[in-house]
C-alpha cells in the first residue's frame, strides 16, 4: 500500500531531466505538454493518496491517523546515526501534497498561456518540474536532514525561476538577493539541525504520531530528547529556535522578509506557485512538523514565534497599503498572511505542555487550515494579477483602472479571492482566519485584538488593490491605444478552478477532522462573538476602501496622502528596511569585517603560497645546469657513483 | 700454464680502456666501440671463471654466449640510431647531441 507515492517524487524529477537535458529538441507545445502531463499525473496520485490515507486506511485504534512510512532507505550511514531518505505520510504531509500538486498543476496549465512564445519556454517548464519535485520531497521528508536537503533544492529552483529573465538586471539582483537572504537564514537552520542531531542522537521525526513502517523500510533512529534535556535545559529550545530562524527566512518573516517583494521580478505564475502558495509556507510547515517538540520541550520559546509573527503581519499589512505595483501589494499581503499562520502555530495555551490537545493547541489546526485556504486564494490572486499584467503590459496600478468591463472572468475570480482573504463568509478565508483569531483570543486578548486589526487592514488594502485595478481611474489613453482583453482559456481555467475551491472548501469540508493537534477529530465550531466581530470589521474596512477608492476621482485618498506625506512615503519605501540592510551590509560588515579579512587572505595567506612557489622556481633555476644533455657527463657521474658504492662496500 | 690472474688482468685492462674511451671519445661510433670493449671484458671474465673455478659446469659459457647475442642486438640498434642522428645533424659527435636536455 502507498508504494506508488514514490512516483509523486519521481515523475516531476523525470520530467525535469527530460526537459532539462533535451528541452531544446522539443517544440514549446511538446515541452509544455510533457511538464503538464507529468504534473497532472502527480495531481491525480496526490488526490488518490489523500483519499486512501484519510478514507480507505482511516483512523487507527487510538482514533488518530497513523503516520505511514512506505519508503525509508539509509542514504548515508554514520555508525549508529544514519541519514535516511524516504516518504512519510501523515495528515499534514498529505494535506501539503494536495496543496502543492493542485497549485503546481494549475500553474503548469496557466503558463501555457502566460509564457506563450517566451524564449526559454522549455527551460521554464524544466525549472517548474524541479521546483515541484523538491517541494514535494520537502513535505514528505522522513527526517530533518532530508527536509533540509530539499529545502535547499527549493531555494535553488526559486533562485533559478526568479532569475528566469536573466537579461534584466533587476531580475538578476532579485534572484541573488533571494538566494543569499534565505541562505543566510538556512545557516541557522543547519546549526539548529546539528545541535539537535548531536544531542538527541537522531534526525528523524520519530516523535510524530505512531509510526507504521512499511516492509523493507529502514527503522527510524529514535529521538532521545531526554538525553538532550539532561545535557542542558536550553539545548532543545535553542535548536528549535535556530531552526525557526531558518523557517523565518524561507517564510519571509520580519526582518528576513526583504527578498520576497523583490522576488516578484520572476514570471507571475512562478510568484503564484513559489512565492505565494508553496515555498514560502515551508517555514510554517517546518514549525508544524516539529510542533510536538515545541510543545513538549520549548513552550516558552513559542512566544518568539508569536511576536515575530505579529510584528511581521503588522509591518507587511502597513506596507501593502501604500504600494502601487500590484504584485508588490500581493507579495506583502502574502508575508502578512504567512505571519498569521506563524502566529497561529505559536499561540499554544501555556500550561498544556504535556499533551497535544485540540483545544489548547487550536492554533495548530487553524494555521494549517489557513495555509491550505491561503494557498488556493493567493495563487488565484496572483494568477489573476498575471492575467491583468498580460492584458495591460504593466505592473503599475496607474496603468489600470476600469478593467472590469474588459476582463469579466478575471474580475469575478479576483473579487471572490479578495473576499476570501478579507474574511467574508462563506468564503474559505473567513473560516480559517476566524479560527486563527479565536486561538489568538484564547492566548491573550492583546494578540487577539491586534490580529483582528491586522485582518481589517488586510480587507482594506486588498480592496484598495481591487478597486485600483477594476474600478477607479481608468487610464483611457493607454486603453484606447491598446484595448485590454480577457486572457485565453488556459489562463482563465485555473482561475475558475481555484475560485471554486476557495468558495467551497470553507463550509464544504471540516478541516479539523483531517488535521488537528492531537490527531483526534475536531469539529470546527465558530465562536459566534468573534465571527461576527471580525466579519463586521472586515465589512467596515471594505466599505471604507469602497468609499475611498471606487470613484473615478479619489479626493479622500489624495487628501489623506497630502495630510500625511511622511507616513505614506515611509510605507511606500517599506519603512526603509532595504536601506537599513544596505547600510548594515555595506557600511559595517563589508567595510569593517570583510575588507580586513580579504586583505589578510590576499596578503598573508596568498603571500605565503606565492613565496613557496617563487622559492621552488628559483631553486629549480639554480640547479638546472646539471641537466646538460651531454651524455658523457652523465656517464662520468654514474661512474663516480659506482666507484663510491664500491668503496663503501669494500670498507 | 696460464693462470686465472693473468686473464683477469687482461680483462681489467680492457674494462678500464673501455671506460676511458667511453668518457673521453667524441665520436659516438668510438663510444660504441668502447662499450663493446667493456662487454667483452666481462665475457672474458665469465669464461675464465667457469674454466678455472668450475671446470665441470657450463653456466659461465652460457652467460658469455647470451651476452654476446645481446651485444650484437644492441650494436645494431645503436648504429641505427647513429644513422638517424647523422641524417638529422650531418654529424655523429656527442657534442652536437645536446637536444635532450630540459
Amino acid at each position: 500500500m502507498f508504494t506508488y507515492t514514490i512516483l509523486i517524487l519521481l515523475l516531476p524529477f523525470l520530467s525535469f531531466l527530460v526537459l532539462g537535458l533535451f528541452g531544446n529538441k522539443f517544440s514549446h507545445r511538446v515541452a509544455g505538454l510533457i511538464g503538464t502531463t507529468s504534473l497532472g499525473a502527480v495531481f491525480l496520485l496526490s488526490c488518490y493518496t489523500a483519499y486512501e490515507y484519510f478514507f480507505a486506511v482511516g483512523r487507527g485504534a487510538a482514533g488518530v491517523y497513523e503516520a505511514l512510512v512506505p519508503y525509508n532507505i539509509t542514504w548515508l550511514p554514520l555508525g549508529t546515526l544514519h541519514f535516511d531518505m524516504g516518504v512519510l505520510l501523515d495528515p499534514i504531509s498529505v494535506m501539503m501534497l494536495i496543496v502543492i500538486s493542485t497549485v503546481s498543476f494549475m500553474v503548469h496549465i496557466y503558463s501555457f498561456g502566460y509564457m506563450h512564445g517566451e524564449r526559454g519556454f522549455q527551460r521554464y517548464y524544466a525549472f517548474l518540474s524541479l521546483f515541484t519535485m523538491s517541494m514535494l520531497g520537502l513535505v514528505v521528508a522522513t527526517n530533518i536532514f532530508q527536509m533540509y536537503l530539499f529545502w535547499e533544492l527549493v531555494g535553488v529552483s526559486s533562485y533559478l525561476l526568479i532569475g528566469f529573465y536573466y537579461t534584466q538586471k533587476a531580475a538578476i539582483a532579485a534572484s541573488k538577493k533571494a538566494f543569499i537572504v534565505t541562505r543566510f537564514a538556512d545557516m541557522f537552520f543547519l546549526v539548529g539541525i546539528l545541535i539537535f542531531g548531536y544531542y538527541t542522537g537522531s534526525f528523524s521525526f520519530s516523535f510524530v504520531n505512531e509510526l507504521k513502517l512499511a516492509e523493507g523500510a529502514t527503522a527510524f533512529v529514535p529521538v532521545d530528547a531526554a538525553r538532550a534535556v539532561a545535557a542542558g535545559g536550553l539545548l532543545l529550545p535553542t535548536a528549535l529556535t535556530l531552526m525557526f530562524i531558518g523557517g523565518a527566512g524561507k517564510s519571509a518573516m520580519f526582518p528576513l522578509h526583504i527578498w520576497l517583494p523583490d522576488a516578484m521580478e520572476g514570471p507571475t505564475p512562478v510568484s503564484a506557485l513559489i512565492h505565494a502558495a508553496t515555498m514560502v509556507v515551508a517555514g510554517v510547515y517546518q514549525v508544524a512538523r516539529l510542533f510536538p517538540l515545541w510543545i513538549a520541550y520549548a513552550p516558552q520559546a513559542m512566544s518568539i514565534i508569536v511576536w515575530v509573527g505579529v510584528i511581521t503581519a503588522f509591518y507587511a499589512a502597513a506596507v501593502a497599503m501604500a504600494q502601487s505595483d500590484i504584485k508588490r501589494v500581493l507579495a506583502f499581503s502574502t508575508i502578512s498572511q504567512i505571519a498569521f499562520m506563524m502566529v497561529a502555530l505559536g499561540v499554544s495555551l501555556p500550561g498544556h505542555e504535556a499533551v497535544l490537545d485540540n483545544h489548547a493547541q487550536l492554533g495548530y489546526m487553524a494555521g494549517m487550515f489557513h495555509l491550505f485556504t491561503h494557498a488556493m486564494f493567493k495563487a488565484c490572486l496572483f494568477l489573476g494579477a498575471g492575467c491583468i499584467i498580460h492584458a495591460v503590459h504593466s505592473n503599475e496600478m496607474s496603468e489600470m483602472g476600469g478593467l472590469r468591463k474588459y476582463m469579466p472572468v478575471t474580475h469575478w475570480t479576483f473579487l471572490f479571492s479578495c473576499l476570501a482573504i478579507s474574511g467574508i463568509p462563506p468564503f474559505s478565508g473567513f473560516f480559517s482566519k476566524d479560527e486563527i483569531i479565536t486561538a489568538c483570543f484564547q492566548y491573550s486578548p492583546l494578540v487577539g485584538w491586534v490580529m483582528t486589526g491586522i485582518a481589517a487592514m488586510t480587507a482594506f488594502y486588498m480592496f484598495r488593490l481591487y478597486y485600483g485595478i477594476f474600478w477607479g481611474t481608468e487610464n483611457k489613453e493607454a486603453h484606447a491605444h491598446h484595448t485590454p482583453h480577457e486572457a485565453p482559456w488556459t489562463m482563465t481555467l485555473p482561475l475558475i478552478f481555484l475560485t471554486l475551491i476557495t468558495v467551497t472548501c470553507g463550509w464544504g469540508v471540516n478541516f479539523g477532522s483531517f488535521v488537528s493537534a492531537s490527531g483526534l477529530d475536531y469539529p470546527i465550531h465558530l465562536d459566534t462573538q468573534i465571527a461576527i466581530t471580525s466579519t463586521v470589521i472586515a465589512i467596515v474596512s471594505i466599505c471604507l476602501a469602497t468609499y475611498i477608492y471606487k470613484g473615478e476621482r479619489q479626493p479622500v485618498a489624495d487628501k489623506l496622502q497630502s495630510a500625511m506625506p511622511r507616513l505614506h512615503q515611509w510605507a511606500y519605501k517599506r519603512f526603509y528596511m532595504d536601506e537599513v540592510y544596505q547600510f548594515i551590509t555595506h557600511r559595517i560588515i563589508f567595510a569593517h569585517i570583510s575588507k580586513p579579512i580579504a586583505w589578510f587572505d590576499r596578503h598573508i595567506i596568498d603571500g605565503f603560497f606565492n613565496f613557496l612557489a617563487w622559492g621552488t622556481h628559483e631553486l629549480g633555476f639554480q640547479i638546472r645546469g646539471f641537466q646538460s644533455g651531454a651524455i658523457q657527463k652523465y656517464a662520468y657521474v654514474f661512474f663516480l657513483g659506482v666507484l663510491a658504492l664500491l668503496l663503501i662496500m669494500i670498507l | 700454464m696460464i693462470e686465472l690472474n693473468y686473464i683477469l688482468i687482461v680483462s681489467a685492462v680492457m674494462m678500464f680502456a673501455g671506460i676511458f674511451g667511453f668518457l673521453t671519445r667524441r665520436s659516438t661510433l668510438a663510444i660504441l666501440l668502447s662499450i663493446e670493449l667493456m662487454l667483452n671484458a666481462t665475457d672474458l671474465n665469465f669464461a675464465a671463471f667457469n674454466r678455472f673455478l668450475f671446470p665441470g659446469g657450463h653456466v659461465g659459457y652460457f652467460f658469455a654466449l647470451f651476452s654476446i647475442a645481446i651485444t650484437a642486438a644492441e650494436s645494431a640498434i645503436a648504429i641505427a640510431i647513429m644513422i638517424n642522428v647523422y641524417r638529422q645533424l650531418k654529424d655523429i659527435s656527442v657534442g652536437k647531441l645536446e637536444k635532450m636536455k630540459w
